[in-house]
Order: C-alpha cells, then structure tokens, then sequence
C-alpha cells in the first residue's frame, strides 16, 4: 500500500523534499506511522512536536491510516 | 442566499479595501480590522523579511472553519480572512480580517478570536531572514 507524504516549513527542509510516495505494510494508527516516520526520517527527531493531517484534515493518533491516503505533516504552525 | 464569508490564500498584496467592501452593510454599526504586518524585530534581533508558506487547500478550510465559528459564536454580519504567502518585506502585509456587525462588541470579539484560532490551528508557516541566516518561526524547541 502506499500513501503519499507532505511535508511543510522545517520538516520540508529537513527531508530535503515536499512530497513523496511512502510504503506501509497494512493501514496503521496514526501514531504508529509518526513513530515509524521519525525512525525512517531521523531529523524530525530535532523539532518541536508536529501534527498529522490527513486529506486536508487534522488527525488524532487513532486515526486509521490507508492505501492511497495523502498524510501530511505539520510542524508547529506560525501564520498570521 | 447572502455570503457571509471571504476566505483567500493568495501570493499577490492583500486588498483592505476589498476587505472592508465584502463585510460593509447598512444594518452595521461599524467594522473591525485586524491588519498584521511584518515587524523589523524579533527577540531584539533585526528581522529583513518573511516567507510565508500555506498548506493551501487546508489551510483554506481551516480559515472556513474559523470564519463559520465566529459566525456561530458573536452576532456578526459578515468576516473576511485574507493570508498572502511568499517573501514579504517589513511593513508589508500578511493577514487581515475585517468584520462588520450590528454593535462593535460582536465584530471587535469576533476578530479577536479570528486572529488567535488562526495563529493555533491554520497551516501556514513563516520563516523569518535575519542578516546572519534564516530560521523556521516555533520549529525547534
């Protein structure tokens, strides 16, 4: 299965890329993905907490992510 | 059925007068504006610019949301929520949110509570350049 990553202010920078296709194995919680996001992204360990949303809205962790889901994540955010 | 709200996310220079334009009525008492601008300072460091970036599509219903629930929540007529995104220099301008309502209190709440939610909930992030680097706004503990 794979669903499709964003990835906004630092932690765009930190992966070195805004978007990208990211495999899992069955669909999981979504805080199951963030521990695995950040053991296969070990930067993101050097920021504040950051969020998920999923297609287009804000997840809690037991949100069940799957197949073809755009997940993005949200670092603490700083408009206005 | 009327229009209540003006929600933008856009990369040209924000319009106050299409702000005040959309939410003006003859039923209303007054408007209020919130007008952000881009400070030469933060923490006694000299700021040059900001960039401003938006999850766009979120970022735009997250804005929805804000100006659905102030319409829920204060007795206002209309609210505009306008974000610019990209490089904008000192002075310039960021944000506004203009409310309009029968009696000032409603709108002057109102956008307060516009302006707060927007800076907790909506995807959008700034970087601010100094003359020695850049640095995410609230990314790094």
């Amino acid at each position: 299965m794979t669903i499709q990553l964003l990835f906004f202010g630092i932690t765009a920078d930190l992966v070195g890329d805004n978007s990208l296709d990211y495999k899992i194995d069955k669909p999981i919680s979504i805080q199951k993905f963030k521990e695995q996001l950040v053991s296969d992204y070990k930067v993101l360990k050097n920021i504040n907490e950051f969020v998920i949303a999923v297609n287009e809205e804000y997840a809690n962790d037991e949100l069940i992510i799957k197949d073809g889901d755009v997940v993005a994540i949200i670092p603490p955010v700083s408009g206005g | 059925m009327i229009e209540r709200t003006s929600i933008k996310i856009t990369s040209d220079t924000l319009n106050l007068q299409d702000c005040t334009n959309f939410v003006d009525d003859a039923s209303c008492g007054g408007v209020v504006l919130f007008v952000g601008t881009v400070r030469n300072s933060t923490k006694n460091k000299t700021v040059n610019l900001l960039e401003f970036s938006a999850y766009e599509p979120m970022a735009v219903k997250e804005l929805q949301k804000i100006a659905d629930k102030a319409l829920t929540l204060f007795p206002i007529y209309k609210i505009a929520i306008h974000h610019a995104v990209g490089k904008l220099k000192i002075g310039e301008v960021p944000v506004i949110i203009a409310v309009s309502s029968a009696h000032r209190k409603a709108a002057f709440e109102a956008c307060e509570f516009a302006i707060d939610t927007l800076k907790e909930t909506v995807p959008i992030w700034k970087k601010e350049y100094f003359d020695d680097g850049e640095i995410w706004v609230n990314s790094h503990p």
